[in-house]
């Protein structure tokens, strides 16, 4: 079964087969190319917490393939009465091909994986993981760097609630990345993560101070400071804005250096810095589409062409 | 009064400390508990609840092969794999005497599983699993044995012993 709930789910192999037909979707992702390998093919996009860019990134790439999509908001349905998990995924086992999940609570999609026979990709599950984005995570530092191997990497704000920070650095050290893990105290990487992180063999810097990383850096992922993970605004207040980068900052950055950031940002990155050669976080949200449209083949068992005209 | 036979140092050892209290004739001795954990594996087998089941055990007692121990002796009830299950999780070294007739009839070691069913709750408050009435079982990783590293199997969140135990089910 082509299910994606952690980054465990893939070989080092899976990841780079999932990229390179990625890369050949590109086309089919822009419009430029139809290629209706999904035709008749059912996504349901199981949205239990809001998103922009992952769910319309998954119907997208559902739609240029030829598939269909079925949107669900737990707002107005069944949940709102009280349906359990199980049974809401039992109801769309039979009625969609693949689903992609986002939840709040943390495990849903390992959850919804042992509830139904259809596959399940991870959208998002609280704070856990968020394996589709570390996928086009990946995809866009292939681009920048033509390989994953060996990179350093500064991983920047929420790393104790950030699931896109928590997937991408499990995906990166069996990469052989260095990773340094900036953050504040209170918003740390979860101990377990770090010490899966360390067990791979790793070199992980944990430190609460950006500006000295930037120069060493070839890859700087920002992440958002989430005010939703909180569980008191007082707590909120004292990180909200911690971290930020002005264009000036980069002065003495790598030359190849990219700046990345799952998004939605709310200050960590100066609008200036969007039109310097260091900004990628946008090109990053396109490569959504192409990312997921392979993950949706891999899932439902369909071959990328080797040639897509 | 007839006594378990002893054949080896260990039992010896057991011996010992099932005579600082009452023998039994039926039930069950467990040896090896960890120092000041007894009053948990009481609490864990549901003998805190059940006022018909005498219990007698020895605390903080000289151990060779953990240091120090409590041993507990519960009369007329043999343990179970689900108990076994349990147990181990507190108490990864225990043994188990069953006694029959007041003597010692069966054997058993505790082993962990890698995969613990119905065992015990996560901690974590935004677990999936703490949404009411789902109905998948409750169910944990064991990553390591020494030390003890249990893993909620949905969420992936670490379990400290302390909490483990409180949420055993």
């Amino acid at each position: 079964m082509g299910n994606l709930v952690t980054m465990d789910d893939l070989s080092n192999d899976d990841i780079i087969a999932v990229l390179d037909d990625a890369e050949r979707l590109v086309p089919v992702a822009k419009g430029e190319i139809i290629l209706p390998l999904l035709q008749g093919k059912v996504l349901a996009n199981m949205f239990f917490e809001n998103s922009t860019r992952t769910r319309m990134s998954f119907e997208t790439a559902m739609k240029r393939l030829g598939g269909s999509v079925l949107n669900f908001s737990s707002v107005g349905t069944s949940v709102s009465k009280g349906e359990t998990l199980y049974d809401t995924m039992q109801m769309i086992d039979g009625y969609a091909d693949v689903v992609a999940i986002r939840h709040p609570r943390q495990g849903a999609a390992q959850y919804s994986a042992d509830a139904v026979r259809i596959p399940i990709l991870n959208a998002g599950d609280g704070a856990g993981n968020h394996p589709t984005q570390t996928m086009l995570d990946l995809f866009t530092i292939r681009q920048a760097h033509e390989s994953l191997d060996g990179l350093n990497v500064v991983l920047v704000g929420d790393l104790r609630y950030g699931r896109t920070a928590h997937s991408l650095s499990h995906a990166l050290v069996r990469f052989g990345a260095s990773l340094t893990l900036v953050s504040p105290t209170s918003l740390k990487m979860p101990v377990e993560i770090v010490s899966d992180l360390r067990s791979h063999g790793a070199d992980v810097t944990e430190t609460e101070s950006l500006n000295e990383q930037i120069t060493r850096a070839d890859v700087i992922y920002m992440t958002r400071i989430q005010k939703e993970r909180f569980p008191d605004e007082e707590e909120y207040a004292k990180v909200a804005g911690i971290y930020k980068i002005e264009v000036t900052d980069l002065v003495g950055a790598k030359k190849g250096m990219i700046v990345m950031h799952p998004l939605p940002r709310v200050d960590e990155i100066a609008p200036s810095v969007d039109s310097t050669e260091f900004a990628r976080y946008f090109q990053q949200a396109f490569n959504g589409v192409p990312t997921r449209m392979s993950l949706l083949c891999r899932s439902l068992g369909v071959k990328v062409p080797k040639k897509v005209k | 009064m007839q006594e378990p036979r002893c054949e080896s140092p260990e039992e010896g050892e057991v011996m010992t400390e099932m005579r600082r209290v009452t023998a039994i004739r039926n039930g069950t001795v467990i040896d090896h508990i960890p120092s000041g954990y007894a009053m948990q594996v009481i609490r864990i087998l549901g003998i805190n609840t059940d006022r018909a089941t005498p219990v007698s055990f020895v605390m903080n007692v000289p151990s060779d092969k953990i240091g120090r121990k409590d041993v507990l002796k519960i009369e007329d009830r043999e343990l179970d794999q689900e108990d076994l299950d349990r147990l181990a999780l507190i108490s990864p070294a225990a043994s188990i005497a069953i006694i029959r007739n007041h003597a010692v009839a069966e054997k058993m070691k505790v082993e962990l599983a890698d995969d613990l069913l119905n065992i015990a709750r996560c901690s974590f408050s935004n677990c999936i699993t703490k949404n009411n009435h789902e109905p998948l079982p409750q169910r944990m990783r064991v990553i390591s044995r020494d030390p003890l590293e249990v893993r909620c199997y949905y969420c992936g969140c670490g379990q400290e012993i302390d909490e483990l135990i409180e949420n055993i089910i």
